[in-house]
């Protein structure tokens, strides 16, 4: 590391990213041989969709019209419960403390802690556009692409409070309640734009109609994404 | 000096139910019932004077780490709620006889709303932590994301839906508003001001106070 310091520039840059994959890859590996979040996640998912089945009746006509919000309604709900658990693990065996003393910068931490969950949630999110199209008859296949990037720019802005918040209330009593409390509010614009965006592309509208609600999304990710950078650091520290 | 500041207010608050309720004239179309805007302006003004000291606050504590800014910062989220609130069911008693209903889904209804709901999760947010340091410190980064939050809250709701008039004190072009009743509502907005820092003051008191027991 202390070379790194000494001489600045492209190895600056290399550690940063460097050190940004090492929590990624750890995260990733620990899921894979845990598969603590993932398989309930993916459960949880399938028992949402019977859950709005439920609540909205057999009716094919409404069910098609709600399809968008449910969608994220339900990527929203696993996201609260998935992110929400991105930070316990560091919690045991004085992990938090060896973050703590991670050298260097320390939102290198937090990129890997967000594209971890970024992840996580796409896949989460894969098998839920999966699963709807197969129960609810969605046809989610011929605007695939433009969804597709609506999707990822709605999980990032998703996860990049998601990670920032979830840093934060890992140290707090009832740590399961305020997290959603904090994160639902701030994410209404996010839910706003892919909910609209996504509608206009179910009803087969082109990806021009609805730029100006991925340029709103694009602006939030990058304004979330830089205050969890900013950031990050002083929630590390307690 | 607080307690002049308070008296202040007291001044202020009869001059603005003087010029709300003797001074400024009966609006044409909507009568007597117009005048809750005297309340209802002033408030949502006062709650965005607010939640920028929220931040100012916020951005000073991280910066310099002296307790000051925690207190600021908690302060004026606590009166920034307040006058949120303040500021809705003030609208919704307008909007029942003017619109006819409590409460619509209207793009800044539902900003406001959601500004409410955002510093209502900063509050519990303080009010669960009890170590001051950790607090200040997770307030603060919860205090500038709130804020920066804003304007991307206000332009997703109004591409949204779009019965709320459009504002006119603020707009580029010339207030089509009423001298004396423009009159009114700056002897009121002044007033409330008055009111938002008496009660900062004193908060900011108690904070301190708490701090050292």
């Amino acid at each position: 590391m202390s070379a790194c310091a000494k001489e600045p520039g492209h190895s600056a840059v290399s550690s940063y990213t460097k050190r940004a994959w090492i929590i990624l890859w750890k995260d990733l590996l620990i899921e894979r041989r845990a598969k603590e979040n993932a398989n309930a996640l993916l459960f949880f998912c399938l028992l949402l969709l019977f859950l709005f089945q439920f609540a909205l009746g057999p009716d094919r006509e409404r069910l098609a019209a709600a399809v968008p919000g449910l969608l994220w309604l339900g990527f929203i709900l696993a996201g609260l419960l998935g992110l929400g658990r991105s930070f316990l693990g560091e919690r045991e065996n004085d992990c938090w403390e060896g973050l703590r003393l991670t050298p260097g910068d320390k939102s290198a931490i937090y990129l890997g802690k967000l594209a971890g969950n970024c992840v996580l949630m796409t896949a989460v999110e894969i098998i839920l556009v999966v699963l709807f199209g197969v129960f609810y008859s969605v046809d989610l296949w011929t605007p695939a692409a433009p969804l597709a990037l609506v999707l990822g720019l709605g999980t990032i802005g998703l996860a990049a409070v998601g990670t920032l918040f979830a840093a934060m209330t890992t140290q707090v009593r009832a740590r399961e309640l305020l997290f959603p409390v904090l994160l639902l509010p701030v994410q209404v614009p996010v839910l706003l734009a892919t909910v609209s965006a996504t509608q206009a592309l179910l009803l087969g509208q082109p990806l021009a109609d609805v730029a100006h609600w991925l340029k709103l999304l694009a602006g939030a990710d990058l304004v979330y994404v830089t205050i969890g950078l900013l950031t990050f650091e002083f929630v590390l520290e307690g | 000096m607080t307690r002049a500041l308070g008296w202040l207010t007291v001044l202020g608050l009869v001059a603005g139910l003087v010029a709300g309720f003797g001074y400024a004239p009966r609006e044409a179309v909507q009568g007597n019932v117009q005048r809750i805007m005297y309340l209802h302006v002033p408030a949502v003004l006062t709650a965005y004077l607010a939640f920028g000291l929220v931040l100012a606050g916020s951005i000073g504590y991280l910066a310099t780490r002296r307790p000051g800014w925690d207190r600021l910062a908690g302060a004026a989220g606590e009166i920034g709620v307040l006058f949120t609130g303040l500021t809705i069911v003030s609208g919704s008693i307008w909007g029942k006889p003017t619109w006819g209903t409590w409460w619509t889904w209207d793009a800044r209804l539902t900003s406001t709303a959601v500004l409410f709901c955002v510093y209502v999760g900063y509050l519990l947010l303080r009010s669960l932590i009890e170590d001051p340091d950790a607090r200040a410190r997770y307030a603060a980064v919860v205090g500038i994301l709130g804020a920066v939050n804003i304007p991307i809250v206000h332009f997703s709701v109004k591409w949204w839906r779009a019965l709320h008039q459009p504002s006119t004190i603020l707009g580029p072009e010339r207030s089509p508003i009423d001298p004396a009743i423009g009159l009114a509502l700056f002897v009121n907005w002044v007033a409330f001001t008055l009111l938002f820092a008496y009660f900062l003051a004193r908060r900011m008191e108690i904070a301190r106070l708490e701090e050292q027991t």
